[in-house]
């Protein structure tokens, strides 16, 4: 099946991309090669792996056969050039920027983000003298109007946390093209199951692995999908791809790798400096997850639209923002991005407010009150008290997580427990 | 041939039959892509002759560098072109004039010129443009999934190694799989 001019389909490179049998022992399902290091033939052989004049393994921090299965299958997923592995979506949102930065660059970010991305930005990245400035995804013409000579990248979620935004990653991608900038993509609520960003004009695709890509809560994880769209040549502007490297004698990243050399550079200059190796471990419980993709998808979508069509009907409830109903503000921009669901994350508003959220949260016995998005379970959260805690009152709500705002995480047990079990908290 | 897209079996094929490499526009810096591909195709196991007026006589990993394609003093399978696609007409000139004439033109990464191509295919020679052999070997052969690459293969079959040297794996067997 290795023929060019025949691609498997989507469950079938979920099972098989990436993986073939132990070369040594036959084994079918993926080694965990739960080691630190790997033994060269020869002094020659070293230098020539680490100089990148031959492919192997070293050290986990630079690479993992285990992981790097993972990195295949999900570029494989995603119809990207490569994958980088790391140890979580939070770290690989870093080795990207690393990647991309120097200190007083910028990059334009949408304000309808993850909680804990939009305090990586605001927080964290100032100590590494990246700026990031928002913009509004409802309002594509501000993604232009935040652009300045410094900016460096754009970065957008397909599918937003927590209120199930739906970004127009098209407009943003003609944006960033014009610029002379990458766009990344965060598609951890969608997974390529759902959408994929390259075909819409994403440069680089991240995931946290965390959520529905390793499916099960288990194993926390991160990846980052070269796209192998963009020109690193074509201006100057990253240094780390276009011009001779001090680490690797001199060698030009962009020109020696070609279509996969963003990946590349992520591994040998971010991962292999700054640490945030994933798990053999973990790796190989994601993959298992990954095998399943297309099934849970599926699942998670039917059951979501039917709890989100109950609670629509609810008294208690003001709103919901979901946007595989048929009203909702993103219902358009869903058909085109997410044809086959809307995802399994969605918020809704409590009549009652604060402290109805805070009971609700309470009751609940099947649903699980964490912070967590993507897994098996159905799962629950009151974004103002918790993962949105630390943005200001503006901000929460711009983020869509203001005082009565509800998320959910639909898992995919059988749709009338869930349904049931929302019901008696609500009453009780 | 569709120069868009190469079928697997179709670079398999070459890969499998070609022994000896003529690398036009050969860097002996050992930074540059091409010493890179030199290396690599050496280690597994192909005859790899540098080409470059400048380093005329000189030697590269043990190999005697040339002038030019017709000072190579034994038959060349494959002519490898790490040359702006500028040079590509003149060069596969060069390789329609050698005896025995070679059976491939190979042009690198960001290398196509379509009038080359059609000089060579019109006489019979096969060719592969915008492609590296070792990033191609490496796909065919499974390395290059180490590096998380998406190989776009995709079987059931175990990966062979090479038989010498640890993490060196083989094309396979001659017919795709």
């Amino acid at each position: 099946m290795t023929d060019a001019e025949r691609i498997p389909g989507f469950s079938t490179l979920s099972i098989h991309a990436g993986a073939k049998p132990d070369p040594t022992t036959g084994a079918r399902a993926t080694p965990i090669y739960q080691t630190t290091s790997f033994v060269f033939d020869d002094v020659d052989h070293a230098a020539a792996l680490f100089g990148l004049q031959t492919f192997g393994n070293i050290y986990t921090r630079i690479g993992n056969p285990t992981c790097a299965v993972l990195e295949e299958r999900v570029a494989a997923l995603e119809g990207g050039t490569a994958g980088l592995a790391i140890a979580s979506g939070h770290a690989a949102q870093v080795v990207v920027m690393h990647a991309l930065m120097t200190p007083g660059d910028e990059f334009v970010a949408s304000k309808k983000l993850y909680g804990g991305s939009i305090n990586q930005f605001n927080h964290s990245y100032k100590n590494f003298g990246w700026n990031v400035v928002w913009a509004d995804p409802d309002d594509i013409a501000s993604f232009e109007k935040a652009l300045s000579p410094k900016t460096k990248a754009i970065f957008v979620e397909s599918i937003a946390n927590p209120g199930g935004v739906i970004t127009d990653i098209e407009a943003v991608g003609n944006i960033a093209r014009k610029a002379g900038v990458p766009l990344v993509v965060d598609n951890t609520l969608a997974t390529p199951y759902l959408c994929k960003p390259i075909d819409y004009g994403a440069d680089i695709v991240v995931h946290s692995l965390t959520k529905f890509l390793g499916g099960h809560g288990n194993s926390i994880g991160g990846m980052i999908v070269d796209g192998g769209t963009f020109n690193w040549s074509r201006d100057k502007k990253y240094p780390m791809l276009c011009e001779p490297r001090p680490e690797y004698a001199g060698i030009v990243l962009h020109e020696t790798f070609g279509n996969f050399a963003f990946a590349i550079a992520c591994r040998v200059l971010g991962l292999r400096d700054l640490g945030p190796a994933l798990s053999p471990f973990n790796a190989f419980l994601i993959l298992t997850g990954i095998e399943t993709l297309s099934l849970r998808m599926q699942r998670h979508c039917e059951n979501t639209l039917a709890v989100a069509e109950w609670l629509a009907k609810r008294p208690e409830v003001a709103w919901v923002s979901y946007p595989g109903l048929p009203g909702d503000k993103y219902h358009a921009l869903a058909k085109k991005y997410v044809p086959k669901g809307a995802g399994a994350v969605f918020t809704f508003g409590l009549k009652g407010g604060y402290d109805a959220g805070v009971k609700l949260v309470s009751n609940v016995k099947l649903f699980s009150h964490l912070a967590n998005i993507g897994d098996t379970r159905s799962l629950i959260i009151h974004p103002a008290s918790t993962t949105h805690r630390q943005l200001s009152d503006a901000q929460k709500v711009q983020a869509g997580a203001g005082p009565d705002v509800v998320r959910l995480s639909i898992g995919i047990e059988d749709v009338a427990d869930i349904i049931a079990d929302l019901e008696q908290a609500l009453a009780a | 041939m569709n120069h868009d897209r190469y079928p697997d079996s179709y670079i398999r094929g070459i890969l499998n039959t070609v022994k000896t490499i003529a690398m036009v526009g050969f860097s002996p810096k050992e930074n540059r892509p091409s010493y890179f591909a030199f290396k690599y195709l050496l280690e597994r196991g192909y005859r790899v002759i540098p080409i470059n007026p400048g380093q005329a006589g000189n030697e590269a990993l043990g190999q005697t560098i040339y002038a030019k394609l017709g000072d190579v003093p034994e038959p060349i399978d494959m002519v490898d072109i790490f040359r702006g696609p500028q040079y590509a007409p003149g060069i596969v000139q060069e390789a329609l004039a050698l005896k025995p004439r070679p059976q491939v033109i190979w042009m690198q990464l960001t290398v196509r010129n379509d009038e080359a191509a059609r000089l060579a295919e019109d006489a019979g020679l096969k060719v592969v443009m915008n492609r590296c052999p070792k990033i191609e070997y490496g796909r065919l052969s499974s390395e290059i999934s180490w590096i998380g690459v998406n190989s776009r293969t995709l079987s059931s079959k175990r990966a062979q190694t090479l038989g010498k040297g640890v993490q060196r794996m083989s094309l396979g067997p001659k017919s795709s799989s």
